[in-house]
């Protein structure tokens, strides 16, 4: 891990994410809003379709960054929910993850983190902090 | 709306939480993690957004309309099976911009005095 360098764009990984999923990530976590799950719920308040859960596209991230420093590694960890993830019956949705090294001292690391959908940002100011050591 | 008077209180966890490795396997498997010595970065928002959740509904404030605004954790060290956590909630602020109710909560998880992760999440209570 010390070979990170200030500025270092780190390669981009995709994720599939499917109406499966949100299953998935309502039963791990515990977060069972409709407008995950359910198409006729989510539309009749006003949103075009299902959507991810913000928490799950922040947990994706925390995957690609996981993979980067291992997972207890991670020190501090922040995003924004700038745009739902719509999710359409029967379609994996391919969300994809990048990243820039913006500081690397003092056996830390802080990573300026992207995340998009069709080159849409899903995610704004998503930083994480990790443990070089 | 959330009363005023709610803002800037803690409200301490009343319940424990067993984290077992049975809940960190379901949710590193959701995003592919195959190291299961540690919860994935992101595990302390299932617990720390349910408790978020029975607080505000409990003060007033219409779940149905809420999204998640931001995320934030500090991890000081982390969360592995067999831990049991408290949680405590603090509403740092609440204030209404273009008509939407905007809350901002702080939830520390500990174990016995250890301080083991910080969240904070905005919640956005759509107009």
């Amino acid at each position: 891990m010390s070979t990170l360098e200030v500025g270092q764009e780190l390669a981009s990984k995709s994720y599939p994410i499917n109406r499966e999923l949100l299953v998935a990530y309502a039963n791990a976590s515990g977060d069972q809003n409709p407008i995950h799950q359910n198409e006729e719920f989510a539309k009749s308040v006003g949103l075009p379709d299902v959507i991810a859960h913000g928490m799950l596209t922040m947990a994706l991230a925390g995957k690609y960054v996981s993979d980067i420093s291992g997972s207890a590694a991670v020190k501090e960890f922040s995003a924004r929910f700038t745009k739902p993830v719509v999710v359409p019956a029967g379609v994996d949705v391919s969300l994809v993850i990048s990243a820039k090294v913006t500081a690397a001292e003092n056996g830390l690391a802080k990573l300026d983190i992207s995340a998009s959908v069709d080159d849409v940002k899903v995610l704004g100011m998503a930083k994480a902090t990790i443990s070089l050591a | 709306m959330l009363s005023p008077d709610i803002v800037g209180r803690t409200f301490p966890g009343a319940d424990t939480t067993l984290v077992t490795a049975e809940s960190i396997a379901a949710f590193a498997a959701v995003v592919g993690e195959t190291n299961l010595d540690v919860a994935p970065p992101t595990y302390a928002i299932s617990i720390t957004l349910d408790q978020s959740q029975t607080l505000l509904q409990d003060s007033g404030l219409d779940w149905t309309r809420v999204v998640h605004g931001d995320q934030r954790f500090q991890i000081f060290r982390p969360i592995v099976a067999g831990d049991k956590l408290v949680c405590s909630s603090t509403i740092e602020s609440a204030r209404v911009m273009a008509g939407n109710e905007i809350v901002s909560v702080r939830s520390d998880l500990h174990s016995g005095p250890e301080l083991v992760v910080s969240t904070w999440s905005t919640l956005v209570v759509r107009a």
